[in-house]
């Protein structure tokens, strides 16, 4: 099964870090935790994690976007996951399915907050897949 | 210049060129609107043509002649149905008996005008009838404003209070499934970052009570005279354990009592808000000043910290609901997000005011100025 993937969390909320720490160790997960964007810099740049889970919201707007684009930029064959509230909060749309929005988001899934474990796990499992 | 559409409608030529040539120059000011309004008139030789032209763009004033063929100005009023806000109905009619008038204003017509009139008189009564239009119109633009402003900050407060248990939740069900086996010591950690979000959430519904009844104005106020200077020492104990525990000292400057009319559970508010926060946005090690002055009627809290500031930008929106600073420095540190925009209420309660100079990394000066509530003295202590 998997051997110890190493997952980069970043979310300004340290609550669900934590939540999704446990759960993610449980599945024998290894799990790389940042609460900004600068943090995240930090650790990507002396450590390439097998796959990126980043929230949107962070304290800059767009952070990750931002975050996204230079994850992508380093290291292009990581998968990232977006976590948003965005639609809930603005009504705005986002996705990642067409090529044309790939270009500009770069992100491959994006998945709407309050994010449901099992789908996470399984987007992640997809990804990692894929990857393979 | 704002334009009033105006629509006459009468069978009689005569009549309808009469209307649009003393309306047709007519501009008329009112004291609400700093515009002059002036007014198009368009015409309607029949019942039957002016409801195609209602319906088809709606005018501001309907001019309405009674006693039409086929159908009579009565008739028209009760196939359309409009509010007073959207047309303003002005009935025209040789036949002015009171049964004919308290008819029409019941089926929706604002006014009245008898046959034969003066262009003077139908400038009066169309006058009338733009002052009603326009502060109608106000008057919802207001209520819509009032509506949209609650609207919005009642789904920012379904948000602030979703987090919480959108963590909560999310800690039970981890202890619920054992997803974390038999270390006990995880479990005592989810646990007691449950109850910090429960405190939090607790913090804010007290927030927002304070809130909802200071602008109500449902809250019976108890003025009396209140010495701020005990009253703030009692704040400074209240915070004092987490101050020490942080070793950040308080200092308070005021010689004497500072005396002032007011209800002391606001002011007890707004002195907790400050001092908090001091110590809150405070380092480790810092410093909090307080000083109390008392000028005329005016009395100035100032409550000084050695914290994390904030920039301009930053403190333009701190006094705004629900507005909290993110940044690396705060993201540790709780709050409901209503705080000031409390403090700024009660200050306006006392014709005062509250602002807030700040420096990043040097720390914030929080002024606020009170005066005192006049009232007949009570026995003052």
């Amino acid at each position: 099964m998997n051997t110890a993937k190493k997952i980069l969390l970043v979310d300004d909320d340290i609550d669900f870090l934590a939540q999704m720490q446990t759960r993610l160790k449980t599945l024998q997960y290894e799990v790389i935790m940042a609460e900004g964007q600068q943090e995240a810099e930090k650790i990507l740049a002396e450590t390439k994690p097998d796959l990126a889970i980043l929230d949107l919201m962070m304290e800059q707007v767009d952070g990750g976007f931002a975050l996204a684009y230079h994850l992508k930029q380093k290291y292009p064959d990581v998968p990232v996951i977006l976590c948003t509230a965005v639609a809930n909060e603005t009504g705005i749309e986002f996705d990642a399915s067409t090529d044309e929005e790939r270009t500009w988001i770069k992100a491959d899934v994006f998945l709407p907050k309050p994010v449901r474990f099992e789908q996470l796990v399984r987007e992640m499992e997809r990804l990692l897949q894929e990857k393979a | 210049m704002q334009t009033l559409r105006t629509l006459v409608v009468d069978d009689e030529l005569g009549m309808r060129l009469g209307i649009q040539k003393a309306l047709s120059r007519y501009k008329m000011q009112l004291p609400e609107v700093t515009e002059e309004i002036g007014f198009i008139v368009e015409m309607a030789e029949s019942a039957e043509e002016a409801i195609e032209k209602i319906t088809t763009d709606r005018p501001d004033i309907l001019l309405l002649d009674y006693k039409m063929p086929n159908m009579s100005g009565l008739d028209l009023l009760e196939r359309i149905n409009v509010q007073e806000s959207e047309m303003v109905t002005i009935m025209i009619t040789a036949y002015a008996s009171l049964e004919t008038a308290v008819t029409a204003i019941k089926k929706g017509a604002f006014d009245f005008l008898a046959k034969p009139f003066e262009p003077n008189e139908l400038k009066k009564a169309i006058k009338k009838a733009a002052q009603n239009l326009i502060l109608a119109r106000q008057v919802r633009k207001l209520e819509q404003e009032k509506h949209q402003v609650r609207f919005q900050f009642i789904s920012v407060l379904g948000h602030e209070l979703k987090s919480p248990l959108n963590a909560i939740e999310g800690y039970l069900n981890i202890i619920h499934e054992h997803i974390s086996g038999d270390d006990l010591k995880a479990y005592d950690g989810m646990v007691d970052r449950s109850i910090v979000r429960i405190q939090g959430m607790k913090k804010m519904i007290a927030d927002l009570l304070d809130l909802t009844r200071i602008e109500s104005g449902q809250k019976k106020r108890e003025i009396g005279a209140c010495d701020l200077r005990t009253l703030t020492k009692t704040a400074i104990e209240g915070v004092l354990p987490t101050a020490n525990a942080r070793n950040i000292t308080i200092e308070l400057n005021a010689d004497e009592p500072v005396n002032m009319l007011a209800d002391a559970s606001e002011i007890e508010i707004v002195l907790n808000n400050l001092i908090t926060n001091a110590v809150k946005y405070n380092r480790d090690s810092g410093k909090v000043r307080i000083t109390l002055k008392k000028e005329d009627d005016l009395v100035k809290i100032a409550v000084s910290d050695t914290g994390i500031g904030m920039s301009a930008e930053d403190s333009a929106k701190l006094f705004k609901e629900f507005v909290r600073i993110k940044n690396d420095k705060t993201r540790h540190i709780d709050g409901s997000g209503l705080g000031l925009s409390i403090v700024k209420k009660i200050a306006t309660i006392y014709n005062g005011d509250v602002n807030v100079t700040s420096q990043p990394n040097v720390g914030s000066t929080f002024n606020v100025r009170l005066r005192s509530e006049e009232n007949e003295p009570t026995e003052a202590v």
